[in-house]
């Protein structure tokens, strides 16, 4: 299978030659290059996705494939860095979500970003997002994932702050950039730690379920931990930096500054899953090695995923609200991971997390695109701008809707199936847990029908006058459904919403690669509906048509409210100690110091310089008859010297 | 008297001629170092070198009596000296073209 190579190369060539080219071809072609790129690769890696499956499992299990592989750097005889290709059940899972989606995003932004200032440029950095994101699912070793991790980085900085002369986008792209930063660096000490102490950046040496590697490490602890406890932990961390676990979430809701395309891609379905992909990714290690590293996951998964529920519920922005339902989403997926035993059918919450990431990157996606679509309509992110524009775009409505019901969990659609395994690998972890995934269930059905009725319910929409001020050609007339290439996008995914439920995912996907057979389980599947179908119930009362129990209930919990529209102050407080403490007490004094002391030192020495030179620059007089005169004396005195000595 | 007894008889010591070219040679140093013209700074140049060819001579003859590479050098130095001379020509009728003046004084515009 050494074709899946391309599948790295083909988007990094794309990015070349678009970032190279950037507009001196036309916006068209870049498009158009990054769009047919982006096929090949979806194609390639549906290609992948079925032959590796349709391979024969050996032992009972998928194998894992490593079809290329280099030495990219050799330090001494143990610490090497390989880049290879690394075939499993959840990459090559990871390939057919990526590129998938990334493929309806380009699509949809041919439409969407048309006539941008920077078209190019926009395209050539979904191929290098694209490139990062293969690479990082791909990775055979902790080190190209980190790297890849890295990239991907870069590329949401860059695609979030795409808008650069809007403040707030670069504001968003910077904030984006330093709260990952700050959680790779846990990241990187981690993966130091974890090989320091195993001698081995190999996934398929570490996560072999009968490895040794661990035991060098035995005994040695910090604080009361094993020292493999901090590196998981550590990893652990870089993750949910990426994924916007409490109390790293700060980030995703401001990336929604990016363009609505990128936010469907980057900040839904792809790059924020890489924390869930890298703890799957682990997971025997922290099953085996660290079970209490993966507890903390389960709790701060369960807390992240309420308390970003809550959050959505109030917000107003359309895209926020979205943002606030992937990070519990998210958080879903990684409480399945938190609470997923490892053998044949207790590794229910390793299949559902996997399950619900696919699931979830569809749907979310096209909720996503949808918005665009709304956006680009009504050219306002704000819920109050909206409403009632069901009659006139239609198939965003229908598809939109299925979106939602998905996300609610509500049979047949894809959510329901993936998100109903979860709920019932947390039951048998611990009731409480199961609880609380519940009621964010219930809050994620309520808050998604609330987005719903908003846009395309409620008060009807008024067509603001023509004389508006902008000289946007849609502004003033009714909104339009949007133009094919962005219609297209909504219609395949919410096809694929439609019957992804249907897969019979457990036989592909599991915690030891064996056959796992998906059984609903009826108690939990029966309360989940009926839990979202009376969310959905409260909803479409408040909001189906415009009443006044919002704000009634707005004001009777005014401190609850509050508090969750401003986020509950989490990003204050972060500024206050970045600011008030870490900058007065700890920035400062070093850049006191930096400039007093270590420039100083340089600059006395510049300056005594400057200062002999200025003394005897009177010898360079030009006149020749003096050089003669000092060079004869000089003669004369080293003559003199010789003839004494 | 030893001295004045060969340079009778004809038989001229060595250290007459090297007495000789170190007169020269400082005459044109001392030229080189005094004098204000360029022209004459070249002559002064002229006479250094010349010295230098005597000496070359000198040793050769008297030191080295079977050799030739003394007279050789002193050959090559002469023509050496007439290419620098005419350079040396060139390059102050190009200075007098722009300053009007070949006083070596008023040539320091190269020291920055």
């Amino acid at each position: 299978m050494q074709y899946t190579l391309l599948i790295l190369v083909l988007p990094l060539l794309s990015f070349i030659v678009l970032g190279l080219v950037d507009s001196k071809w036309k916006p068209k072609v870049a498009g158009t290059i990054g769009t047919v790129v982006l096929g090949i690769i979806t194609a390639l890696s549906y290609y992948t996705a079925w032959e590796y499956f349709s391979m024969h499992r050996v032992a009972g299990v998928y194998e894992k494939l490593i079809p290329y592989n280099i030495e990219w750097l050799r330090f001494t005889e143990f610490l090497h860095i390989n880049l290879g290709i690394l075939l499993d059940p959840i990459s090559v899972m990871m390939l057919v979500v990526i590129s998938t989606i990334s493929f309806m995003v380009n699509i949809y932004s041919l439409s969407y970003m048309h006539g941008e200032k920077g078209f190019e440029r926009y395209y050539a950095f979904l191929s290098l997002f694209t490139f990062s994101m293969l690479g990082l699912v791909v990775a055979t070793n902790i080190f190209q994932m980190y790297i890849f991790w890295e990239l991907v980085g870069v590329s949401s900085y860059l695609l979030i702050g795409f808008y650069y002369t809007k403040p707030s986008a670069v504001a968003a792209a910077k904030k984006a950039f330093i709260v990952t930063r700050f959680a790779d660096m846990f990241f990187l000490i981690g993966i130091l730690i974890l090989s320091f102490y195993t001698k081995t950046f190999d996934f398929s040496i570490l996560t072999a379920e009968h490895t040794t590697v661990f035991a060098g490490s035995a005994g040695a602890t910090f604080l009361g931990f094993g020292v493999i406890s901090w590196a998981m932990a550590g990893i652990f961390i870089g993750g949910a930096g990426k994924s916007a676990m409490f109390p790293l979430q700060i980030w995703l809701p401001d990336a929604m500054e990016g363009p609505t395309p990128v936010s469907a891609l980057i900040h839904a379905a792809t790059m924020v899953v890489a924390g869930v992909f890298l703890v799957a990714r682990f997971f025997p290690v922290y099953y085996f090695q660290t079970p209490e590293v993966l507890h903390g996951v389960a709790y701060i998964g369960a807390f992240t995923a309420l308390f970003a529920a809550v959050i959505a519920c109030v917000q107003t922005d359309i895209k926020r609200v979205l943002a606030f339902s992937t990070i519990s989403q998210i958080a879903f997926m990684m409480v399945a991971l938190g609470v997923s035993g490892y053998d044949g059918q207790e590794g229910t919450g390793y299949m559902a997390s996997m399950f619900h990431l696919f699931t979830h990157a569809m749907f979310k996606a096209l909720l996503f695109l949808g918005a665009g679509s709304v956006i680009h309509a009504v050219h306002s992110n704000e819920m109050k701008d909206m409403g009632g524009l069901r009659k006139y775009m239609p198939i965003t409505n229908w598809t939109f809707l299925i979106a939602c019901l998905a996300i609610a969990g509500i049979p047949p659609f894809s959510g329901f199936f993936s998100k109903d395994e979860i709920l019932s690998a947390s039951y048998e972890f611990s009731p409480y847990i199961g609880g609380i995934m519940t009621f964010a269930a219930a809050l994620t059905a309520f808050y998604m029908f609330r987005l719903y009725y908003s846009i395309f319910w409620g008060k009807d929409y008024i067509i603001k006058a023509a004389a508006h001020g902008h000289d946007d050609h849609g502004h003033g007339h009714t909104p339009h459904e949007s133009p094919f290439a962005m219609a297209f996008p909504l219609v395949f995914l919410a096809g694929v919403t439609c019957v992804a439920g249907f897969i019979p995912f457990g036989e592909f996907v599991s915690s030891t690669g064996a056959e796992y057979h998906i059984h609903i389980n009826p108690t939990v599947a029966i309360m989940s509906v009926v839990v979202a179908s009376v969310s959905i119930i409260i909803a479409t009362l408040m909001y189906r048509k415009p009443t006044a129990t919002p704000d009634k209930l707005a004001k009777t919990f005014s401190g609850l409210y509050k508090g969750a529209s401003n986020r509950f102050y989490l990003d204050e407080v972060y500024m206050f100690i970045t600011k008030k403490i870490i900058f007065n007490s700890v920035s400062r004094p070093l850049a006191w110091f930096d400039r007093h002391v270590i420039d100083a030192t340089m600059d006395g020495f510049a300056n005594t310089t400057q200062w002999v030179s200025v003394k005897i620059k009177g010898f360079q007089s030009g006149q020749v008859q003096q050089y003669a005169y000092v060079f004869l004396l000089g003669t004369l005195l080293i003559t003199a010297i010789v003839l004494i000595f | 008297m030893d001295l004045l007894n060969n340079i009778l008889s004809g038989s001229i010591p060595m250290e007459a001629y090297l007495g000789v070219s170190l007169i020269m040679f400082f005459a044109g140093v001392y030229g080189f170092l005094s004098r204000r013209s360029m022209l004459m700074i070249l002559i002064s140049i002229e006479l250094m070198l010349n010295a230098a060819d005597i000496n070359f001579v000198v040793f050769n003859r008297y030191l080295f009596p079977g050799h030739l590479e003394g007279f050789y050098f002193a050959l090559f130095t002469i023509a050496i000296a007439a290419c620098e001379t005419a350079v040396a020509i060139a390059i102050i009728i190009n200075i007098y073209r722009n300053l009007t003046s070949v006083e070596v004084g008023n040539l320091d515009q190269m020291k920055e």
